[in-house]
């Protein structure tokens, strides 16, 4: 039997404000707990939300992104459930009416290809606290820092058919919402995380089959496996003839698996409502297109350009501007080493993203400055060093941080350009290799390379490869 | 007649006829005469009352004074007081000292008035006899075995036996006018978003409006200058400039075009109400109000619309009472589903109870498009029919109640009939319009209140015509028997006149 995969995702991105969505309060990680929570934050009697104007500027800005439907008039609504990390007793969200409506993110895959993903809405909400059930003995403790921080909820559509896509589709996301400067993509700090609907049906069939919710998903590797097990657990269900239970199932990445949280049955009645606490979100066109020409070149557009205006290929330029941070040091390094674009394009995403992965370095804080880097470009096309050479260059550069032409200079690693010097090194080869040559010149064409091998020893690699091929065609 | 009013200790005060350390030591000595018959206070802030009459008196020394500096008030325990017991009148918040002040405290104490307590109320506001408040009953001044209304039930009373010259209160659905009416003083409920709501205990957001009751629409007028305006932490505070309304109180009636309501005068209305309510007629129209009559159509619908959409907000206002943050905490819970439901079972009275449960009905999977949505077309088209009548007057006027104050645990069975008391005053919170009470006349002994509403914003209109009639008739200078009507610190205790 083949079966199809069904897949929506449900990311929360973290916007990026000063304070929280309802309150005055910082949104700042990592602080002692319950110091960043304020009247309002903590539910106390009487006090009251007021919107914060930055994070509903974030969602507008998103939409457009998108190319969704920013809603003229959205309206805020209170989700009613009880649960000690959530001090109201309901979570101020959005539901009939959200900010953004259907847009849609296209999503290059591993072969190439382009998948457009639907975007059915993204909304505006307050987030939880933490409750901590570890390490107090016999009691569960609240953390009321992270209640009220503003979070984008998008739901996609169920348009993906593999967990390779699904994850493709939550990358564009993460570096959308990162172009965008409205969420920091911190996924250890839960600043973007997902929930994945996941169903199965025959293939060809057009009705989706039974889905469940997987939660808890704050990784993209975690998103992969967790989806793949799901498919799994589904396809046998199926296969063994019973049927897939429609309930939200909790990813434990410890494990690899995941298990129930609870069935359609069991699920609340969140008796949603318009809150009356706070006025209809209402925006006039002049909003939404200062909103607009304030959007910062997106991944889509820059990547375009860096086909047109660099001549890389789409994979190449996507690759690059998959963050915005690594697409403006691509540009600095061309920019030092105009003449290169595409070995710009190679070193970037090669030694120098090899560098950074390996040491676990953020390219914010990379050592190696792209002028530095374009510095070393320069010495390969001018033929000071060789490619070659160049590698044994950056490891020094990436090490102590140096220039260049500081590290060439002091190994000596300068290119052997002069034909005199050069031809020196050949007739001494010759000389002491009579055989060989004989070899060489009844036929043996192989023979090429040991020269070569020879020239290259002699000079320490130095010898500038062009000028060493042409000397010897000449000399042998 | 020797009747205080706000105004009256004002201008006392401001002449140095007494301090305001001397008013403040009268209020206090009168709250603890009374609180045994009244039950009108929760809590007395006695020490921090003088400390604050100090502050206040020094003020008036140096001419850095306003109209309330050195007053005495009482706030309804709805409004948080930092570091004062704020109750709501319920067990649930019995034990919880709020951390910060509600911006109406805050606006008048920056006013420099004196908080000498907190008044009793119908636990979170629900109810309209004060009995369902966990501090046990207020009782009414004019006749003990009767209620004073409510919710705002001690702050009516408390004003009625002049403990203090005004009170807070608060009015979701009535609980201003309602209990301004059967205690015979005047309350006013300001239009929605004209007072801030911030630090007031919420139970219905979209309905709950502060306002004051006070002894006059002049008194009316004066406390709401100082608690009225814009206020960014209230997003449903409106940002439109408060009047001068003391500078309109007496502008003439001529040409006033008064609506009569024809929904409120018909069966259900006790005569010996109707009959008061209709004499102030006469008195308007010798003013120079033009009177007619007007019909909203769809006001009948308002006691219905009203307990779906106010249940409805208030079982999820109330979720923030769970035991885990402050308020009532049962005791050992063995794990948070049993924290939960005794918490709540325990902390909260029948009415309230009642009223969650009608809110979580009605906003259910299911149910929510035939009640809480059906409710909020049916709260436009009332909104419509009251623009509409504003069209043709400026306006309208009715009774306040259906009956005189009745007797305590007369309707406590009955939750149906003690909702229909609220029938008069609904339409304008659904509305969200202004509206007052104030006394006009008596039937066996108790006062009869009769109802004002206004436009969005027509305040200063509601009150200039509630101090003309106020000027003509002397109803609202009337007190109690047993309770001081004139104010004379050090004399000791006086006795009013009361209306027999």
């Amino acid at each position: 039997m083949e079966w199809e995969t069904v897949i929506g995702l449900e990311i929360h991105a973290q916007l990026a404000t000063r304070t929280k969505i309802f309150s005055g309060s910082p949104t700042a990680y990592g602080a002692e707990p319950n110091t960043q929570a304020d009247l309002v934050d903590l539910g106390y009697p009487g006090v009251l939300p007021v919107l914060n104007g930055a994070a509903v500027r974030m969602a507008v800005q998103f939409g457009l992104a998108v190319g969704a439907k920013v809603a003229r008039r959205s309206v805020f609504a209170r989700k009613n459930y009880f649960y000690p990390d959530l001090p109201k007793g309901y979570q101020i969200s959005q539901y009939e009416l959200p900010i953004v409506a259907g847009g849609h993110l296209d999503v290059m895959l591993e072969d190439g290809s382009v998948k457009r993903v639907g975007i059915t809405r993204a909304h505006l909400e307050e987030d939880a606290g933490k409750s901590l059930h570890e390490g107090h003995a016999g009691v569960s403790a609240i953390d009321l820092n992270r209640a009220g921080t503003p979070l984008i909820e998008i739901v996609s559509e169920p348009d993906m058919r593999s967990a390779k896509e699904a994850v493709a589709y939550m990358k564009k996301v993460h570096t959308l919402v990162r172009y965008l400067g409205i969420c920091d993509g911190n996924m250890q700090e839960g600043s973007f995380r997902c929930d994945a609907n996941v169903s199965i049906r025959r293939k060809g069939a057009e009705k989706y089959g039974t889905r469940a919710e997987l939660k808890n998903l704050n990784s993209f590797r975690f998103v992969e496996k967790a989806i793949n097990h799901e498919v799994g657990r589904q396809i046998e269900i199926m296969e063994s003839g019973g049927q897939v239970k429609q309930e939200t199932r909790l990813y434990d990445s410890d494990r690899d698996e995941t298990r129930s949280m609870r069935s359609k049955e069991e699920a609340n009645d969140y008796r949603y409502f318009p809150d009356p606490d706070l006025l209809p979100v209402v925006f006039d066109d002049a909003f939404i297109e200062a909103q607009r020409a304030a959007l910062p070149e997106l991944p889509d557009q820059k990547a375009a350009r860096f086909v047109t205006q660099y001549g890389l290929s789409a994979y190449d330029a996507q690759l690059l501007t998959a963050s915005s941070e690594l697409a403006d040091y691509y540009e600095q390094v061309v920019a030092e080493a105009p003449a290169e674009p595409k070995l710009a394009a190679n070193w970037v995403m090669g030694d120098f993203s090899a560098a950074l992965n390996k040491d676990g370095i953020d390219i914010g804080k990379s050592r190696l400055t792209a002028v530095q880097l374009g510095g070393l470009l320069l010495r390969i096309s001018d033929d000071t060093i060789s490619g070659k050479l160049a590698k044994e260059v950056f490891e020094v550069m990436w090490a102590d941080g140096s220039n260049a032409d500081v590290v060439i200079e002091a190994r000596g690693l300068k290119q052997i350009t002069d034909s005199g010097a050069i031809e020196k090194v050949i007739d001494e080869i010759i000389a002491a290799n009579p055989k060989q040559l004989a070899d060489f010149r009844s036929g043996k064409d192989k023979l090429f390379g040991f020269f070569v091998g020879q020239a290259m020893k002699a000079t320490g690699g130095k010898a500038n490869p062009a000028l060493l091929n042409d000397l010897l065609k000449k000399k042998l | 007649m020797a009747a205080e009013t706000l105004a009256r200790l004002s201008a006392g005060l401001a002449a140095r006829q007494y301090s305001s350390v001397e008013l403040t030591r009268e209020a206090l000595s009168r709250i603890d005469r009374a609180q045994p018959q009244l039950n009108a206070l929760v809590t007395v802030t006695a020490e921090r009352a003088l400390a604050t009459a100090a502050v206040a008196d020094r003020r008036l020394a140096s001419g850095e004074s306003g109209p309330l500096t050195g007053v005495p008030i009482i706030h309804k325990d709805i409004f948080c007081t930092s570091g004062v017991l704020t109750t709501c009148g319920s067990k649930m918040l019995s034990n919880f000292v709020s951390p910060y002040d509600a911006t109406v405290v805050s606006r008048l104490g920056a006013a420099g008035m004196v908080m000498v307590g907190k008044a009793n109320m119908d636990e979170f506001a629900m109810g309209s006899s004060n009995e369902t408040s966990w501090f046990g009953p207020v009782h009414n001044p004019w006749d003990l075995t009767r209620v004073p209304g409510g919710s705002s039930g001690g702050s009516a009373a408390a004003v009625a036996a002049r403990l203090a010259p005004l009170a807070t209160a608060t009015d979701t659905g009535g609980s201003i006018r309602q209990p301004a009416a059967l205690c015979g003083v005047t309350g006013i409920k300001p239009t929605y978003g004209r007072v801030s709501r911030y630090g007031m205990i919420a139970f219905a957001s979209s309905l709950d409006q502060a306002g004051v009751i006070t002894v006059s629409a002049e008194d009316a007028a004066l406390t709401l200058q100082a608690m009225a305006g814009f206020d960014a932490r209230d997003s449903t505070s409106v940002d439109v400039e408060v009047p001068d309304y003391r500078a309109s109180l007496d502008a003439p009636l001529t040409g006033l075009k008064v609506g009569i309501l024809k929904e409120f005068f018909g069966a259900g209305l006790a005569p010996e109400v109707e009959g008061p309510v209709r004499e102030t007629l006469a008195v308007l129209r010798k003013l120079g109000a033009v009177v007619r009559e007007v019909s909203l159509p769809s006001l009948p619908l308002s006691v219905p619309t009203y307990y779906v959409v106010a249940p409805a907000e208030c079982s999820s206002n109330l979720a923030r009472f769970d035991g885990v943050r402050y308020g009532h905490r049962c005791e050992n819970p063995k794990d948070l589903q049993d924290l939960y439901q005794r918490s709540r079972a325990e902390g909260f009275g029948a009415e309230v109870k009642r009223r969650i449960m009608t809110g979580t009905y009605v906003l259910s999977a299911g149910y929510y498009d035939a009640y809480y949505l059906k409710a909020q077309k049916v709260r436009a088209l009332i909104n419509a029919d009251f623009i509409r009548a504003f069209g043709e007057v400026d306006l309208l006027l009715g009774p306040t109640t259906p009956t005189v104050a009745f007797g305590l645990g007369d309707k406590t069975s009955d939750p149906i009939t003690m909702y229909l008391n609220d029938i008069y005053t609904i339409g304008a919170n659904l509305a969200g319009l202004p509206a007052m009470s104030i006394p006009c006349g008596f039937a066996g002994g108790l006062p009869v209140g009769v109802q004002l509403i206004g436009p969005h914003f027509g305040e200063a209109k509601l009150l200039n015509a509630a101090h003309r009639f106020q000027q003509e008739t002397d109803w609202h200078l009337r007190g109690p028997t047993g309770y001081a009507t004139s104010f004379e610190p050090g004399a000791g205790p006086t006795s009013g006149r009361g209306e027999k």
